[in-house]
């Protein structure tokens, strides 16, 4: 029962409105200046990317399985049950590994100041946690972005595309790419053209290292046997020889002796 | 050799004069001000040089740990201290440079008590953590020789065997870890670097670099310090060398025709030319140089191959955390002065710390010291080296 975001490209109009609830809501600026910034950063979460006549959204795509909660040391970013990656800055310790890990490219640093947070857009938790829309959504005139069920809004995007045929790409951005998202989006222009990559893998992220890791607790005892039985062989081996010396000097002696 | 002297003091203070800047340009004004990073290159040479490179580097204490106690390769052991102090120091000069590095150094910590096992970060933040303890631990009869503390040192040898074989544990899974961390980003990282296989490349190329750094500093100091070379020692280490690098180099270049990206080899541009750059310092020069008896057997020779595979394997990982994140980052990344001073005034210190030690702890065996003009040395300690005979 997880919340989720579906934007429809083809339903926009680029008023940006909901660029500035974002700003709003998480008290960032938002003056003229930033609202002509087409790209996500550190005062602003997300964007409404202009071509021509065509619009298209950028905002965290709070995974199903998120790569920047799944590589995060401290735990400072957690996929909810209810669907937002939500970041805790107390408990960063900004080794920024989270930035690196995701595949859209989304955690921004705030470089400019002595004690950084990360910053992106965490679906605005504390509104879905009280069954409030989240501000984008909430704000959207035309119904661009709509919020629900994930399932629910997986089912209207399908009807969509069925419904209106040759009017989308006939793909949901986000339904399956990295194991699936909270956010979907429909567009009549290929996602590529806004920098959504096409080519991004059905599989989770997380899975390509977990595999690795997976296999320390096997490891740990059966390399320390493992070594622990090569110390013991050749120390062993040692002790024989030593024994053999002194069990060949005794005998050299005794002979000796007896001549 | 007065004159030599002067000369690298100079360039020290000089290093730890712009190192000094650049740490309070550092942490009075942020990264944004101290670095190129942004967000589009969020880890640079701090990353790549001061951790992959600096990990990478101090593998010999593993390596040579257990060919000792494990394998008891007994040859080995008079170059077993000043293999240990260079991991202990690699170390400790690492959990440095992630202080810089670190957006919110003081939380350094949090790792201890906020766990998140799907992380591969936290896995190499726990592993180094233990084994720097471990390292500690080698080092310690060391140090407490040379204040004749009996009691410890039985204790530290009575724990030694368990203590290395942690030490080999904890090192074969975060030096691969290192790699692992760059598994997750299968989009990002180019084909010539991203490979399923990057933990098996991190940990072999960290025993070869183990070995190497062991040959190259042992030429050091037998020109610095005054010692004999243990030759007869470096042609063995250079026997494992050829076969470690051999099965790194046919990994490699396998992998490479099963992912099917072997032509990539040949697209000429940048990350072909810094590919060919890594192979042929990493594996084809030295392989060719150590295949040759005069050269295997000769110092220069061996000293060669090892600063080769040295610098190949630094290109190795500089290839994987910058050159391979560029294109999918669609910038190029230069560090800033700043960062090359941060990581130049650790390098120095590396060098000093290991200097003093010298100077100061029975780090080589004794009777091969010559008898070095100047410098007035303390009578070691008689008594067994610890660390080369306990556990017999």
């Amino acid at each position: 029962m997880s919340k989720a975001l579906l934007y429809d490209a083809t339903m926009c109009i680029g008023c940006k409105q909901c660029e500035q609830a974002c700003a709003e809501q998480n008290k960032l600026p938002y003056t003229d200046t930033i609202a002509a910034e087409e790209r996500q950063s550190e005062h602003k979460f997300t964007c409404v990317l202009t071509k021509g006549d065509k619009f298209m959204r950028r905002l965290c795509m709070n995974c199903q399985e998120p790569a920047c909660a799944s590589v995060c040391p401290v735990g400072a970013l957690t996929k909810t049950a209810a669907g937002p990656v939500t970041y805790d800055a107390n408990k960063c310790m900004g080794c920024r590994y989270c930035m690196v890990a995701c595949p859209f490219g989304v955690p921004k640093y705030e470089w400019n100041k002595l004690l950084p947070k990360v910053q992106k857009c965490t679906m605005c938790p504390d509104r879905v946690a009280s069954g409030k829309p989240t501000a984008c959504a909430e704000i959207c005139p035309t119904g661009a972005t709509k919020f629900g069920e994930r399932d629910d809004l997986i089912n209207e995007a399908q009807q969509r595309i069925r419904e209106n045929p040759g009017k989308y790409v006939n793909h949901i951005y986000g339904l399956n790419e990295v194991g699936g998202t909270s956010v979907l989006l429909l567009s009549g222009a290929p996602f590529e053209e806004f920098g959504y990559h096409d080519g991004l893998s059905n599989d989770p992220l997380p899975m390509l290292t977990y595999h690795v890791l997976s296999r320390i607790p096997d490891f740990v005892p059966l390399g320390g046997m493992l070594l622990g039985g090569v110390w013991w062989i050749t120390h062993r081996r040692e002790e024989v020889a030593l024994a053999e010396r002194t069990a060949e000097k005794r005998d050299d002696e005794q002979h000796g002796r007896q001549r | 050799m007065k004159m030599k002297l002067t000369f690298w003091k100079l360039v020290f203070l000089a290093l730890m004069a712009a190192g000094f800047y650049a740490t309070v340009v550092r942490f009075t004004r942020g990264l944004g001000a101290s670095t190129n990073l942004n967000d589009q290159f969020p880890w640079g040479i701090w990353i790549s040089f001061d951790v992959l490179c600096g990990v990478m580097l101090a593998a010999g204490g593993f390596t040579l740990t257990a060919a000792v106690h494990i394998f008891h390769i007994k040859r080995l052991e008079s170059i077993v201290r000043p293999t240990v102090l260079t991991a202990f120091l690699g170390y400790l000069l690492v959990c440095v440079a992630l202080m810089y590095d670190l957006g919110k150094p003081y939380n350094i910590w949090h790792p201890l008590i906020m766990r998140n096992p799907h992380s591969v970060m936290f896995e190499v933040a726990y592993c180094v953590m233990l084994y720097t303890t471990v390292l500690a631990l080698e080092f310690s009869p060391i140090v407490l020789e040379r204040f004749n503390l009996q009691r410890p040192i039985k204790v530290i040898r009575g724990i030694l065997i368990p203590l290395v074989i942690c030490g080999v544990i904890l090192s074969t899974l975060h030096q691969s870890s290192l790699g692992t961390l760059y598994l997750i980003m299968p989009e990002k990282l180019h084909p010539l670097w991203y490979s399923p296989l990057l933990p098996v490349f991190f940990f072999i190329s960290a025993i070869a670099v183990g070995l190497a750094m062991t040959i190259f500093e042992s030429s050091l100091s037998s020109k610095h310090f005054g010692r004999q070379l243990e030759l007869p020692i470096l042609q063995e280490l250079g026997r494992v060398l050829v076969v470690v690098l051999s099965v790194y180099g046919i990994l490699r270049f396998e992998d490479l025709f099963h992912r099917d990206v072997l032509k990539l080899m040949l697209r000429p541009g940048y990350e072909m030319y810094l590919f060919w750059l890594e192979v042929t310092l990493a594996v084809i020069l030295p392989l060719l140089l150590l295949s040759q008896r005069k050269l295997r057997t000769s110092p220069g020779g061996l000293y060669l191959a090892a600063v080769s595979v040295v610098l190949g394997f630094i290109t190795n990982r500089m290839n994987v955390s910058i050159t391979g994140m560029e294109s999918s980052a669609g910038s190029h990344y230069i560090p800033r002065w700043t960062e090359l001073a941060v990581t130049g005034a650790i390098i120095a210190s590396g060098f000093a710390l290991f200097g003093l030690a010298v100077k100061y702890l029975p780090i080589f065996p004794e009777e091969e010291h010559r008898p070095k003009p100047r410098v007035e040395r303390e009578p070691s300690v008689p008594g067994v080296p610890v660390l080369g005979h306990a556990g017999d």
